[in-house]
């Protein structure tokens, strides 16, 4: 087979089939019940560090923690 | 060490260039040899100058603001030099004795327009891109720019693609490219800045203070990411002699039309659409003081958006040697972009629920949420227009000019005057603006001027549709192309005074941010105590 119809015919199934499921994954991974505390700190992260950096690293903290809630 | 080698490199391309000028094949090469010299040079006299000084101390608890400050400047600049070009070429469309016989080949509507194109795309729209994604990036990761000195090397080299760009639309030297038509010289700067560019991002990224990646950044990076993509692919060309401008292209016949649209669209998608976003879903929360509606609506947002955009391309090719099936397909993931295109939108605007009262006293916010409207009609007016029933009338007439500047001066241009109205302040440690009044000013200019520009290119481009396409009862055409022309002059004059309505916005802008920094009282540092905890 030539190259081409090769790489068409695998675009327009296993690839097309990937990109749909990757997608949908997607949308549910957004909508998933746990994902709520986790985007209310990042959507009020902006609200912080305004005028330096932030002192410490914060990654491993838990965005659900009870006095991160407390802090806003 | 670092530093002789630095001035090494900078002596050696002095040299480089300068011969390159005296061998030059063509004016543009020349000039364009000129400018690396001269930047060379300018590099080299001033490290030469600090030589032996002991390395400044850089405080890591702080932001690095210095090129943003120096961005926010650029982007008001070009902006003004921008809109300036296009209320020329809009007059010379309307009174074409306004292509002087002095200035032919220099200054006549072919070489001023994409003059005016790359001038508000890429210099005002990219300068803003580039100093509110160094902003936000370092904000909304806690941490300092990562590269050091990097990010004055990407403001400078930015500057000088701008240079090379500009010198070259003016002495003729073009791709043929649509937003693409830099030569191979610049195209090859351009991705070493692209590249500082991107090493940047990503560095602050990876050493952020903050546990998650908030919205903004996914939109500038996808912008920095895809932005890379488009620009390599669409600029394979072989230069014809290392000593000339000109270059000769690798891609052909309908492939060659196809990724140019591909580039094309995707520079509207992801240049114009997603950076800005990145701007959206920053600088409206900051100002409007509340979270974005919904976190969970922006990040289906960002993925429907870069997942369908990068196929819309297509709909530029409705009805040419393209395949049926892509121009089809192009059309088709057009119209369902409708629904990020709105989702995003409505998520913006009600940002602002709860606080409407805003709109009134704030006119910054007013700018803002004026640009999410234009961005919702500018998506909604953009897949009709793709639509192949509605594209055989649209396609080539003025229609499409007047979307895409409801999109440009509407979105891009009211979003960014906004976050520049938010910035300044802030960088330069202000109070708060010199003038609220000057910014209703700006608000009423820049919509009224919108507004004219936008109505008279409708009404002149479904005229003109409608006239190119009259049969009389023989079949036989009706109007001669000239009639067309003679029958849109009065809407030319209205999208000249549209435009000048907008430049007259932004110089008032000008004068009110330079005031600004100028004339108002400091603001008071922000004191140990007020800092609140990040736990």
């Amino acid at each position: 087979m030539e190259t081409y119809s090769l790489l068409r015919a695998f675009a327009d199934s296993w690839h097309l089939l990937f990109m749909f499921c990757f997608f949908i994954g997607v949308f549910v991974y957004i909508l998933r019940p746990g994902g709520k505390k986790v985007h209310e700190d990042t959507a009020n992260m902006i609200f912080r560090n305004d005028d330096k950096p932030a002192a410490e690293d914060n990654r491993k903290r838990h965005a659900g923690h009870a006095d991160l809630r407390e802090a806003k | 060490m670092l530093g002789y080698i630095k001035l090494a490199v900078l002596g050696f391309a002095v040299v480089v260039a300068a011969v390159a000028a005296g061998l030059a094949r063509d004016l543009s090469y020349q000039i364009h040899a000129l400018i690396f010299m001269v930047s060379a040079a300018i590099a080299f006299i001033w490290l030469i100058r600090r030589v032996g000084e002991p390395a400044p101390v850089v405080d890591p608890n702080t932001y690095m603001d210095g090129p943003v400050r120096f961005g926010v400047i650029a982007t008001a600049f070009w902006g003004v030099v921008g809109f300036l070009v296009g209320v020329v070429i809009a007059f010379q469309l309307a009174f074409p004795y306004l292509n002087f016989e002095w200035a032919q080949g220099f200054l006549n509507f072919g070489r001023l327009r994409p003059l005016h194109t790359s001038a508000v795309i890429f210099a005002f729209g990219g300068n803003a891109l580039i100093a509110t994604a160094f902003f936000v990036v370092q904000r909304t990761s806690a941490a300092r720019l990562w590269g050091g000195g990097l990010a004055w090397f990407v403001f400078w080299g930015y500057q000088v693609f701008i240079l090379l760009a500009a010198t070259g639309y003016v002495t003729g030297s073009t791709q043929g490219n649509e937003y693409a038509e830099p030569e191979w010289l610049a195209d090859l700067w351009l991705t070493i800045v692209w590249v500082a560019f991107l090493a940047i991002y990503m560095g602050t990224l990876i050493k952020r203070r903050e546990p998650h990646i908030y919205v903004a950044n996914w939109f500038y990076l996808a912008f920095i990411v895809t932005v890379a993509m488009l620009h390599l692919i669409n600029n394979v060309q072989i230069p014809v002699s290392f000593l000339g401008s000109s270059s000769v292209p690798v891609w052909s016949g309908v492939q060659s039309a196809m990724i140019q649209w591909w580039y094309g669209h995707n520079a509207v998608g992801f240049f114009l659409t997603a950076g800005f976003l990145g701007m959206m879903y920053y600088f409206i929360p900051k100002q409007a003081e509340r979270p974005v509606y919904s976190y969970k609506l922006s990040i289906m947002h960002f993925w429907a958006l870069i997942f369908l955009y990068i196929w819309a391309g297509p709909h530029h090719l409705h009805y040419t040697a393209l395949p049926d099936w892509a121009q089809t397909l192009g059309m088709t993931f057009s119209i369902m972009l409708w629904m990020p295109s709105w989702g995003g939108m409505i998520n913006g605007l009600m940002t602002l629920s709860g606080a409407w009262d805003k709109l009134r006293t704030d006119p910054i916010i007013r700018m803002m949420v004026v640009a999410v409207g234009f961005y919702g009609m500018a998506t909604f007016e953009g897949p009709m227009m793709s639509i192949k029933a509605v594209n055989s009338l649209s396609h080539y007439t003025d229609w499409t000019i007047g979307h895409v500047h409801s999109g440009a001066l509407g979105w891009n241009g009211m979003i960014t005057f906004g976050a520049l109205y938010y910035l300044v302040p802030k960088l330069w440690q202000r109070e708060g603006l010199y003038s609220l009044r000057l910014v209703s000013w700006h608000f009423w200019l820049a919509t009224i001027g919108i507004v004219l520009y936008a109505a008279s290119m409708w009404v002149t481009g479904i005229m003109e549709g409608l006239m190119w396409r009259e049969v009389d009862a023989q079949g036989f055409l009706v109007n001669s192309f000239a009639d067309t022309v003679a029958a849109k002059f009065p809407m030319y004059v209205v999208r000249g005074l549209g435009g000048t309505l907008f430049l007259a916005g932004a110089i008032i802008m000008c004068y009110n941010l330079w005031k600004t920094v100028t004339s108002t009282a400091e603001r008071k540092p922000a004191s140990a105590g007020a800092a609140v905890p990040a736990e």
